[in-house]
């Protein structure tokens, strides 16, 4: 199957392929056909993805995903946009607006529901030097945007959502898909690394103005690489607070990952070991910060302290 | 290639899955995953010891299907006792019905099997009681219209599906196993009667026969086929595991089938367990699908093509109005006329506004 960059094809050459269900996207190991009609969702495809490696109907795809307007009224009246995996609409359609956003939910859902071959944790996670940090997190964390100030800083993005471990060797796979960003988050991004690529935002009614980044081209080009995971952090955005790296107990951090995963009871057993041998491979810590920078230097030291020799001595400041 | 024709083979025969090509596969897995047989696919496949040579795109598909079917076959377990545990104290008779069976008495069927959710059945002079309990235990009514909550109560054989607030799992009473409104309801009385006991546990299951006649009355009054051929699998299974233990089974199925006044049924699933799936049974005289009743070219016509899973890659006009028809003439077997027209009617104008994924049957 020959691929090239989806930013090397023409505009006018990607809205015809994505019209016609031909183009299929490769994120990490996994190829998506993607069938779509809207203009707006190709030329936002076409800027997030443009790093990423496009292959026009090959013979095998990981998924078959759609998005168009729904089949009733609702194509005209107050129009909406629906996602179909594989033919079958399985949501309630969105405000057509919010087409491009769509599609990443709806691929976001296709592996958490269906890659049981991965244990998959709702965490961002990245790789430095052969390591991964896995940041577990619930909505409001601000994990969206240190994990895009991380990736931005010499942190290999791996994912901004789905943290995909081989249940056999542990090692986390990574898709390196554009990041997801709300609101003030967006702000702040822009500020840090003007030089970025964004899809259009939208507005949501209950999530607010809602973008994706494009990330480093460096995380997409070794998207195949994979990374032992070495550090699991909670982050806290605390406003006006100093940094603070507390570590945690690898009882209480094990339920939380647990809870946190996607697929941990369907895997059983299975999901149980894995969660356990995390844990003896990697450090837990709570982190608190309110200020981009300082979170940059506490995963630098974080990252460089692995590096010397002799045990690792967790810390409670920045330094 | 004959998609529906090659999943069938692939699901009778798995030694055979060497010899598909990458691209066969992109359609395959899409077309099984679609019919609700992408598990059992793999069950097949991974016990012929064949896993290891399907292309390495391909193969993580069917663990991850396998490692989903595993873990509902724990979850139905799981929920079968938290059923039991709640009606027990009222010491009603429930009888697990359809895949909770299936897994409860370790059927080939219940292998590789997705589990929607539990069917029971309890007599209807307890079906209050039943509800109750089930209520105390954590099971509720979910987001539910008043107009499909009045179709279910009123004019089906169901209770509203009913939700456990905590696991989400969703359960399905029923006092028969046709709707009051249907035009030939089978004694509920004689099933319960019959119904066995699993050794060593207090779960009720039908009788092997009733277990199959259930399945080929569900089958065959079932407007919407999308786990038809699932189905027809699933009773393939049940007669030809049946048989094994018992070779007079089909026989005495036979009898059984005209002693409660199903014997169409019974007969229709063997005429297409022949046609479609290939798979013979030295059947009663009666059940013998040569000879063609009035009426069994024209549902042919129908049920062949609806049997087919319900893509797009296996679709054409024919099968498009074949299904229909037999999603008409399943509402037409389960309420009168006039009821029909203003449900059906009453669909479809809600479905012109509203996201079909929340609409029910």
């Amino acid at each position: 199957m020959s691929e090239c960059r989806l930013g090397e094809m023409r505009r006018d050459e990607v809205h015809r392929l994505l019209r016609a269900g031909d183009l299929a996207l490769r994120t990490g190991s996994l190829r998506t056909r993607i069938r779509c009609g809207f203009p707006d969702v190709a030329d936002s495809l076409h800027a997030i993805y443009a790093e990423h490696p496009v292959s026009v109907r090959p013979d095998f795809s990981d998924f078959h995903v759609e998005v168009r307007s729904p089949l009733n009224l609702r194509r005209w009246m107050r129009r909406q946009a629906e996602f179909l995996f594989e033919g079958h609409t399985l949501f309630e359609p969105l405000p057509r607006d919010q087409a491009p956003a769509l599609i990443e939910w709806g691929l976001n859902w296709s592996i958490s529901a269906y890659c049981h071959q991965w244990f998959t944790i709702h965490a961002a996670s990245l790789e430095r030097g052969g390591r991964a940090l896995i940041l577990p997190a619930p909505p409001g964390s601000g994990k969206s945007t240190l994990c895009a100030a991380l990736a931005f800083s010499g942190w290999r993005l791996l994912s901004d959502e789905l943290t995909m471990l081989d249940p056999e060797t542990l090692q986390a796979s990574a898709l390196a898909r554009p990041i997801n960003l709300k609101n003030a988050s967006i702000d702040v991004l822009r500020a840090f690394a003007p030089q970025a690529v964004w899809a259009p935002e939208t507005y949501d009614t209950k999530k607010g103005r809602v973008t994706h980044l494009r990330p480093p081209a460096d995380s997409v080009s070794r998207m195949l690489e994979t990374a032992r995971p070495r550090w699991v952090v909670f982050p806290k955005y605390v406003s006006g607070a100093d940094p603070m790296l507390r570590p945690r107990t690898k009882t209480a951090t094990f339920i939380e990952v647990a809870q946190n995963a996607f697929n941990y009871s369907t895997l059983g057993e299975l999901g149980f070991d894995v969660v356990a041998r995390l844990m003896d491979s990697c450090d837990c810590y709570d982190f608190e910060y309110s200020r981009l920078e300082d979170a940059l230097e506490v995963f630098d030291w974080l990252a460089t302290a692995d590096d010397a020799p002799g045990p690792v001595q967790a810390h409670t400041a920045g330094r | 290639m004959n998609l529906s024709r090659s999943l069938i083979e692939l699901i009778r025969y798995p030694d055979k899955a060497g010899v598909l090509t990458l691209s066969d596969w992109d359609a395959m897995l899409r077309v099984a995953r679609t019919a609700n047989l992408i598990a059992r696919l793999a069950e097949g496949i991974s016990r012929a010891g064949v896993l290891e040579r399907l292309p390495d795109p391909v193969r993580p598909h069917l663990v991850a299907a396998l490692v989903l079917s595993r873990h509902q076959r724990q979850a139905i377990a799981w929920e079968i006792r938290h059923i039991a545990a709640a009606v027990k104290p009222l010491e009603i008779p429930l009888v697990f019905l359809k895949g909770a069976a299936y897994a409860l008495s370790d059927l080939r069927a219940a292998r590789g099997r997705l589990f929607g959710d539990v069917d029971v059945l309890v007599p209807v002079e307890r079906l209050a009681e039943a509800e109750a309990a089930l209520t105390l235990g954590g099971w509720g009514r979910g987001r539910i219209d008043p107009y499909d909550e009045r179709y279910y109560r009123q004019w089906m054989h169901e209770l509203p599906p009913l939700v456990h607030y905590k696991r989400g799992t969703l359960i399905d009473v029923h006092h028969n196993i046709l709707p009051r409104t249907a035009r030939r309801t089978p004694s509920a009385q004689r099933l319960l009667d019959a119904a066995i006991l699993i050794p060593e546990t207090s779960f009720r299951v039908l009788d092997p026969r009733d277990m199959v006649i259930h399945s080929a009355t569900h089958l065959f009054h079932e407007g919407e086929l999308g786990n038809g051929l699932r189905d027809l699998l699933d009773l393939e299974a049940l007669v030809s595991e049946f048989s094994e233990r018992s070779p007079n089974f089909v026989a005495r199925l036979h009898d059984r089938a005209l002693e409660i006044g199903l014997e169409q049924p019974l007969r229709l699933a063997f005429r297409y367990m022949k046609c479609v799936l290939g798979a013979e049974f030295s059947a009663a005289p009666a059940l013998n699908a040569e000879r063609d009743r009035v009426g069994d070219r024209w549902l042919d016509i129908f049920y062949v093509r609806a049997f087919k899973p319900d893509h797009p890659l296996c679709g054409d006009l024919p099968t498009t109005v074949a299904r229909w028809g037999l999603y008409l003439r399943g509402h037409y077997l389960r309420m009168p006329p006039l009821l029909l027209a203003r449900h059906l009617g009453r669909k479809a104008f809600v479905r012109l506004y509203r996201s079909g994924s929340r609409t029910a049957p």
